[in-house]
């Protein structure tokens, strides 16, 4: 299936993509209206130290222990995709005690939220990728290792 | 074709199920279940409370699992006990059923020591199951006095659970610190202030010696007033029927890494067990809802003829009062790196050049990178431990394994 990768010798460290995708998730038409003066809850985040950075979202395990950790049952994976349900989510925060690569975070009320591809939403295909001004971040097939 | 059955309808069984299933389409799958009710996260029994869920949204899978994975689920019914000559499970209403094997996933109940006077408390409840939850829920309202006896983990959800609900809330342990299986001294501390701004009273280091009606005497001599009571002091695993047929049972049913017992062709996953913790080293007993699915799944595995080990169980959890969220994991050993407000508190164990446990209140940000080199044992000389200490983050790691691990499938 088709992921987001990162170049980290491309990566700016500029942080556009946070912004592309906390764009992308705000139900909204206008950028600037969307996220002028708000803090931001991006499901993609920057990285790094002085030398390297790099933008981390969820890898799309393909076994993936946020959804046998959810205590909720409300982390599941549909065609490799992994999704949360913000319904079901009561915000224990296990999926962030579990996940080794720091890729869920709360939002702005506790609940958590998850790269989701951008498939739920209007952008379609993942807003950061479109965004990235270096083409640092790639939505592409690399196979899979199994 | 096969029988499998499984005894008890909890998370650990929703994990055989779907191991099973992974391996064996066709077989039949019969699934003992003596709440009355569809699978359900356990823990979400206080956020039902809060109404921070509803019955529909606890649902831990959808309306129609059982159905797709093509289970049978007798709800209401009881294993009473194990004919292992004739390989039938016998239930309350005398019915047998056949098994080609079987996964006990019986959970715990809650131990209710035997304290004088009990008898004499009218409305008095434990916190583990659904039904528990809807009896306290009929049982409060604005003028209730609360008495929880257990500040452990359950006894403070349900605490949190009510709150807002009830007059007033009072908690006492034998111990002297709350929450006393995951918190050191200090943390226990944080924790104890946070809850105490809300108006939660805690008597601590004390327990009761007598119930008379609605009066708790306390050992000090102390009295509690009360019309509601929770005991909440601890859960045993439910063990009896592995027991009675000679299975190895310790506080836990006896289980290896393929979640077998000591018995042929008897798997056991979730709270009843004892398996291998690797951060202690030996064998305890893990209730962690993530555990019981993952020893679930690999009991269903292996039941099905496939091969599955889940040989990374540690203790861990991530548990929030009022807003206040801590992560603990592993064990609280060795060498301690250190990082303390006045409301959050950082403190990494490390031994033999492996992160081994972490106490985190307050700052929880990506803790699942720090779970994840407990439970690899990732050597810590293979990465920069300066920069990981101070911020859980996967920069830390050496290039050519970030790389790999953002660059492809994982």
């Amino acid at each position: 299936m088709k992921r987001i990768y990162v170049n980290e010798n491309w990566c700016l460290g500029c942080h556009l993509c946070e912004y592309y995708c906390a764009f992308a998730n705000s139900g909204m038409s206008d950028m600037a209206k969307a996220l002028k003066d708000k803090p931001i809850y991006p499901r993609i985040h920057i990285e790094g130290d002085e030398r390297i950075s790099y933008a981390v979202s969820c890898r799309h395990c393909t076994d993936p222990i946020c959804v046998k950790s959810c205590i909720a049952g409300a982390i599941k994976q549909t065609d490799g995709v992994v999704q949360i349900d913000r319904e079901k989510c009561v915000g224990c925060l296990t999926c962030v005690l579990v996940c080794p690569y720091g890729a869920l975070s709360p939002d702005e009320n506790g609940v958590m939220q998850k790269c989701e591809l951008c498939l739920k939403n209007s952008f379609g295909e993942p807003a950061c990728v479109k965004g990235c001004p270096n083409k640092a971040i790639v939505y592409e097939e690399r196979g899979e290792t199994e | 074709m096969k029988n499998f059955v499984i005894i008890g309808n909890g998370v650990a069984a929703v994990g055989c199920i779907e191991g099973i299933r992974s391996i064996d389409k066709e077989s039949k799958i019969t699934v003992i279940s003596e709440e009355k009710h569809f699978v359900y996260g356990r823990p979400l029994i206080s956020y039902f409370l809060e109404n921070k869920t509803d019955l529909e949204r606890m649902k831990y899978r959808d309306s129609d699992f059982y159905e797709k994975m093509g289970c049978e689920v007798l709800y209401g019914r009881r294993a009473e006990k194990i004919d292992t000559d004739s390989k039938r499970v016998i239930l309350d209403n005398g019915t047998e059923v056949p098994y080609t094997s079987f996964c006990v996933a019986a959970g715990s109940s809650p131990f209710i020591p035997p304290f004088e006077g009990l008898d004499s408390v009218k409305k008095k409840f434990t916190f583990q199951t659904l039904d528990d939850a809807l009896e306290l829920e009929k049982a409060i309202n604005a003028d209730s006095k609360v008495l929880i006896v257990g500040a452990g983990l359950i006894g403070l959800k349900c605490a949190e659970g009510i709150y807002g609900r009830v007059e007033s809330i009072t908690v006492c342990d034998l111990a002297d610190r709350i929450l006393s299986s995951i918190f050191d001294a200090d943390s226990s501390e944080m924790m104890k202030k946070h809850i105490e701004s809300k108006g939660i009273k805690f008597i601590l280091g004390d327990t009761v010696s007598r119930f008379e009606k609605n009066k708790a005497i306390m050992k000090s001599g102390k009295e509690v007033k009360f019309d509601i009571l929770v005991i909440a002091v601890g859960v045993r695993p439910n063990t009896a029927l592995v027991k009675e047929i000679g299975g190895e049972v310790n506080r836990g049913i006896i289980v290896n890494d393929r979640m077998e017992t000591s018995l042929p062709d008897i798997y056991s996953a979730g709270d009843c067990t004892e398996g291998n913790d690797i951060t202690a080293g030996e064998k305890k007993v893990l209730a962690l809802l993530p555990n019981a699915y993952m020893q679930g799944h690999a009991a269903g595995v292996n039941m099905a003829g496939g091969d599955e080990v889940f040989d990374k169980a540690i203790p861990m959890n991530s548990i929030g009062f009022f807003g206040l969220h801590a992560m603990t994991a592993g064990v609280s050993d060795g060498e301690v790196y250190e990082e303390k407000t006045d409301t959050s508190l950082k403190r990494l164990f490390t031994k033999d050049d492996r992160l081994v446990g972490f106490i985190l209140i307050g700052i929880t940000e990506r803790a699942g990178i720090y779970t994840s080199l407990i439970r690899e044992k990732t050597p810590l000389s293979t990465l920069n431990f300066d920069l990981l200490k101070k911020i859980a983050t996967t920069a830390s790691f050496a290039p050519e394994i970030r790389r790999k691990k953002f660059g492809g499938v994982v």
